[in-house]
């Protein structure tokens, strides 16, 4: 192949990727998730953590297999395309703190970067005001990176270590088809947990099992190939005036938005959009938080997981520090809901951005130019 | 024979690879050797010393990329 070729077909790949999840995720809603949920890593992230008990509202727990997807699906890119490397030891606690935060602010607004852009594309304006913090978060992060921000290397590790997320994912897997029931009994002698799931609301809401997880592998795979990232579209952009991976998410919007047109479920406005709420202030300040912890662990939410299955420990505990924030969202009553953030979410957000912001200040690598 | 100037980006997450390499394409000493451990890294070093009119010759040692970037 031509350098020229390898170029072009390198300069596709995240449109591609964009286009497949652009179509795909409004055809999983036609199929079952929830309105403009076709892929939300935070919701799903939260949902799991729902399904595993970390967080017990009942409307919100469910096994989503399209988490276990993009892992799995990453993983056989890695391994057919040879780029399955272990490795780990860039600061993996404060990554674990990061993921804890960006789910927090994701929360607040009622989706991850995926699900903002497809909310846009689904005619939910109110996404407008989260994209725009969470540009602004993107650029309080390139701040810090200008200023020579890294959480350290990282370096290889045992093979082993590489496959323990994916065996995490199929564990997953297992419970979500065995939804075993052996837990504490209620008051009427049943059973409860450990693995629950929703009867109502969002987490009840679903596309097939085998159809969501036979689509999640293919964007795991694309999305290992491709790189694609939404939240290092936007850095890129920014920073180095490349728009490699920002063309992916265009692809996103508009794959999305026609599709949604197609499907019927193009509804403008910005009352009673499915899952979502009205306050433009947390809207925007949710997902500048949710910004600014993904750019300082390097990645969106998506690529966290999709790095994951490549082998990456580090981006594993990002992940894990999502279900488990997210298990915390809901404890501590941080999450919003259809009438608006809930009193303690504000809060919560300025918190997390002070502590974003330290971490910012706080860690360096030497310059090795 | 001057030294060849090198950078280590090695395990470093994204973007730093890139703002490593771009810094020292900055200083304009070329010829200028890239170390990455990622296809990722390979590529968006690749991609930016590309659009910043370099050439950039690509060697597969064990599990790492070196990157040689010149000048026209």
């Amino acid at each position: 192949m031509s350098s020229l070729n390898r170029f072009f077909t390198s300069r596709w790949r995240p449109i591609a990727t964009g286009i497949v999840v652009g179509v795909l995720a409004p055809i999983l809603v036609k199929l079952g998730n929830p309105g403009n949920m076709g892929v939300c890593v935070a919701c799903f992230s939260r949902d799991i953590a729902g399904a595993l008990g970390l967080q017990r509202v009942a409307t919100v727990q469910y096994i989503r297999p399209e988490i276990i997807g993009f892992v799995l699906g990453s993983l056989g890119a890695a391994l057919v395309f040879r780029e399955f490397k272990p490795r780990t030891g860039s600061s993996p606690l404060v990554r674990f703190v990061l993921g804890m935060l960006a789910v927090i602010g994701a929360l607040v607004f009622l989706g991850c970067p995926w699900r903002a852009y497809l909310r846009l594309a689904g005619g939910d304006w109110n996404a407008i005001a989260a994209i725009v913090g969470l540009f602004a978060g993107i650029l309080i992060g390139i701040v810090f990176l200008r200023m020579g921000f890294s959480l350290g290397r990282n370096r290889a590790a045992p093979v082993a270590l590489g496959w323990v997320m994916p065996v995490l994912m199929i564990g997953l897997l297992v419970l979500l088809v065995a939804a075993p029931l052996f837990g504490a009994k209620d008051a009427s002698g049943n059973p409860t947990g450990p693995i629950f799931f929703s009867t109502t609301g969002p987490g009840s809401q679903h596309a097939p099992l085998w159809i969501a997880l036979g689509i999640s592998l293919l964007i795991g795979f694309l999305a290992q190939r491709s790189r694609f990232c939404t939240v290092g579209g936007v850095r890129d952009l920014v920073m180095m005036r490349d728009s490699h991976l920002f063309n992916g998410i265009v692809a996103l919007i508009v794959a999305a938005f026609v599709t949604n047109l197609a499907l019927g479920q193009f509804v403008p406005g910005f009352d009673k959009q499915p899952v979502a709420h009205t306050d433009a202030l947390w809207n925007f300040g949710g997902m500048m938080l949710a910004g600014l912890a993904f750019i300082l662990a390097g990645g969106c939410p998506g690529r966290q997981f999709i790095l994951s299955g490549e082998g990456d420990g580090d981006a594993a505990i990002f992940t894990l520090g999502m279900i488990v924030g997210a298990g915390f969202v809901h404890n501590f009553n941080l999450a919003s809901s259809a009438s608006g953030p809930s009193p303690f979410g504000p809060a919560a957000v300025i918190v997390g951005l002070i502590v974003c912001v330290a971490i910012g200040l706080a860690f360096r690598e030497p310059q090795t130019a | 024979m001057s030294e060849i100037k090198t950078v280590d980006a090695r395990g470093l997450s994204c973007p730093q690879p890139v703002i490593l390499t771009r810094q020292a394409l900055d200083k304009k000493e070329f010829p200028i050797q890239v170390i990455v451990d990622t296809g990722t890294s390979r590529d968006n070093v690749t991609r930016m010393a590309q659009s910043q009119g370099c050439r950039v010759s690509v060697e597969a040692k064990g599990d790492q990329f070196v990157l040689t970037i010149t000048k026209e």
